[in-house]
């Protein structure tokens, strides 16, 4: 019974976390072992490769995974994902006191945008400008906060530079509007970034699903049974639950797929992927 | 179905207060509708409720779900002991620096401390005397009558050879107050907190004992002089004393023995001191010293009385210093000299032998001293007699 998982080092709590799994999966019965990837793009290739038995995919990791496996005619199958990866939205927010009272209204405007690679902060929120008849690569002028390049906007900092341009002191630097996830909109707010009152959340897209689990293949019993006690993590158990906090999770959940078809139509839009899962971004290099 | 407003307050300024107050009542599987003006609320409940285990149902009120993680959170819980009375006889170390008689979180780091028995660190009347160590601490700066700055050379009526006895006593002083401090201090860093009124005594025992370097070193610089000379044989002493790593026998040897003795040695400077600063200081010094050693007196009282063969174990502890000092000179030879010209104060043969007498007398009273210490603590009169006589010749 093994089973081998990629994970990307987004953070230097990701080895903390899945040491910390480690153990407690190989006292159940699993010899499991994990590698760390430096972005998703090779996590990805070596998911679909059969180099790792699972990947702990981000939500564009698996629409490039599912375009790449289809592609060549690998079997994939869903594991779990956490009970936070349903159901988030993205927003696009301006200053409170902003002339600007509609996603169209932008056109001409400065927009700030997280990382090349985010999907909450980039790809997702640029969808909502082109629902509303906006090119982004023309109507309006999106400034790139590139933190993090290949972390697929797991890095926050991207985001909350987005967030602060908002209110930059330099007008040169200072953006009309910033694109960011609703728990960052929270998050910002309550850390002063953007103090209460001082935005106003000009669109919001419908909801999506975030991280999502993978396995290369049909569902292989050690797979099975390495899902099976994911689910089983109780957050009363003492020795779990730190690590399931730094994880950012209470327990996992069933996989479902449903929370993607978004991200699959905005990654065509921007051209992000091909059809068989190549990179086609411009200027794209994790 | 129960409900919260929250007016216009937004969760980015407040507003989760209220309604994780308002979810606190409910069990898991309950509903809460939430109502209020901010603009962002929905997005903001959405992302709190999946940060906190809840869930923001679907539709177009705004309704809230509430999740069990807190429960689950708090779910191995456990008390760190009772706040009040007695402390427990074995701390956990799980309890790691949580507040004794908190609710304690299960996880977070083991505390790693060593002492975490009642038995090997407690005393009853532990709370009693740091109340009165706390209650009874000075300002070195204005407990003293220190003469003014610019008056540094000859101590008013001080005849030099005095002075330079008095000196040579503070720098032997020094040497010793700094290894008591220490060794409450390592101590302290071992001690289960959840025993706060011994780390609190052991804290303000180290607390004394700065500020009576600080005194003596400030009465040596007094003349303006260099201070006196440190030897190998005294210092060999106070070694062992870091070098023992129990708690009792360190406190034992430290505070019954060491600092027992040291009470009738400060007494006896202060009687024989040539000025009111060299008096100060001891006085001061000595009346702290007298609550280190209550302290040490009634831990190692409590701990033979609950096992008389741990009588056999502190004899130990004073026939190992023992042997380890035999081939050590023990005292410093210019201390003895200057504790019999403080006692004389001059250099005429009738006032040495004044002098000489004495410091016998003062040997005899520590001896007297440490005898009856030992005898309370549980040793017949015997071999307290023959404990007291194995006693450092160093005093500490």
């Amino acid at each position: 019974m093994s089973v081998l998982l990629g994970a990307v080092a987004y953070d230097p709590k990701v080895v903390t976390i899945w040491d910390g799994f480690r153990s407690w999966l190989r006292e159940s019965g699993v010899d499991f072992d994990y590698v760390l990837y430096s972005n998703y793009e090779r996590q990805v290739a070596d998911l679909v490769d059969g180099r790792v038995d699972v990947a702990w995919n981000s939500p564009l990791a698996w629409v490039r995974a599912r375009r790449l496996a289809a592609s060549r005619g690998v079997p994939l199958t869903p594991v779990t994902m956490r009970d936070t990866d349903c159901d988030l939205r993205s927003v696009i927010v301006v200053r409170a006191d902003s002339s600007v009272r509609s996603v169209g209204e932008l056109a001409g405007h400065i927009v700030a945008t997280g990382a090349v690679d985010s999907p909450q902060a980039t790809l997702l929120p640029l969808s909502l400008l082109r629902a509303a008849g906006l090119d982004p690569e023309a109507d309006v002028a999106v400034r790139r906060f590139d933190i993090g390049v290949g972390l697929h906007g797991d890095h926050i900092g991207g985001e909350r530079d987005a967030a602060r341009a908002l209110f930059a002191a330099d007008p040169a630097d200072r953006v009309d509007a910033a694109c960011m996830i609703d728990s960052n909109l929270l998050l910002f707010g309550r850390e002063g970034t953007l103090p209460a009152g001082s935005v106003r959340v000009l669109a919001q897209t419908p909801p999506y699903d975030h991280c999502t689990m993978t396995a290369h293949g049909g569902a292989s019993p050690d797979v099975a049974h390495f899902g099976k006690l994911l689910l089983g993590m109780d957050y009363a158990n003492a020795e779990l639950r730190p690590l399931l906090d730094l994880e950012g999770l209470k327990q996992w959940r069933p996989p479902r797929l449903s929370g993607y078809a978004q991200l699959e139509r905005a990654v065509d839009e921007a051209g992000f992927y091909d059809a068989n899962g190549a990179v086609t971004a411009a200027g794209y290099r994790p | 179905m129960p409900a919260v407003d929250l007016a216009g307050l937004g969760l980015d300024e407040g507003g989760h207060l209220l309604l994780a107050r308002a979810l606190a009542g409910l069990s898991p599987g309950e509903r809460l509708t939430v109502t209020g003006r901010h603009p962002a609320l929905r997005l903001h409940l959405g992302a709190w409720c999946r940060a906190h285990g809840h869930q923001l149902a679907s539709g177009d009120d705004l309704t809230v779900v509430r999740g069990d993680a807190g429960d689950r959170r708090w779910a191995g819980a456990v008390r760190a002991g009772a706040a009040a009375g007695v402390p427990e006889p074995r701390a956990d170390q799980g309890w790691g620096l949580a507040a004794r008689g908190a609710l304690v979180e299960a996880g977070g780091p083991p505390l790693g401390a060593h002492w975490s028995q009642r038995e090997h660190v407690w005393a009853d009347i532990a709370p009693q005397l740091y109340a009165a160590a706390a209650a009874s601490q000075w300002d070195p700066a204005t407990a003293v009558d220190w003469p003014a700055p610019a008056a540094s050379g000859p101590v008013d009526g001080v005849p030099d050879e005095v002075e330079r006895a008095v000196v040579q006593l503070m720098t032997y002083l020094v040497e010793n107050e700094q290894a008591a401090l220490i060794i409450p201090a390592r101590l302290l860093s071992q001690l289960h907190p959840h025993y706060r009124e011994v780390m609190q005594l052991l804290a303000s025992q180290a607390a004394d004992e700065a500020r009576h370097v600080e005194v003596f070193t400030r009465r040596a610089l007094l003349s303006g002089g260099p201070l006196g000379t440190s030897s190998a044989g005294g210092r060999a002493s106070l070694q062992t004393l870091l070098d023992e790593p129990d708690f009792t026998t360190a406190s034992f040897l430290l505070s019954v023995l060491g600092e027992g003795t040291f009470l009738d040695l400060l007494r006896f400077i202060a009687d024989h001191a040539p000025d009111q600063v060299t008096a100060d200081v001891t006085r001061l010094a000595g009346r702290d010293e007298a609550r280190h050693v209550a302290f040490g007196v009634s831990h190692t009282a409590h701990l033979a009385a609950a096992d008389k063969s741990y009588l056999g174990t502190l004899r130990q502890a004073v026939e190992r210093r023992h042997s380890a000092l035999q081939d050590t000179a023990g005292l410093n030879a210019e201390v003895f000299d200057s504790l019999v010209l403080l006692a004389a104060g001059s250099w005429s043969p009738e006032a040495i032998s004044r002098g000489w007498r004495a410091v016998r007398d003062l040997q005899s009273r520590m001896d007297e001293g440490r005898r009856r210490r030992l005898a309370y603590i549980g040793f017949p009169d015997d071999e307290a007699a023959e404990l007291s006589a194995l006693h450092t010749r160093n005093f500490m």
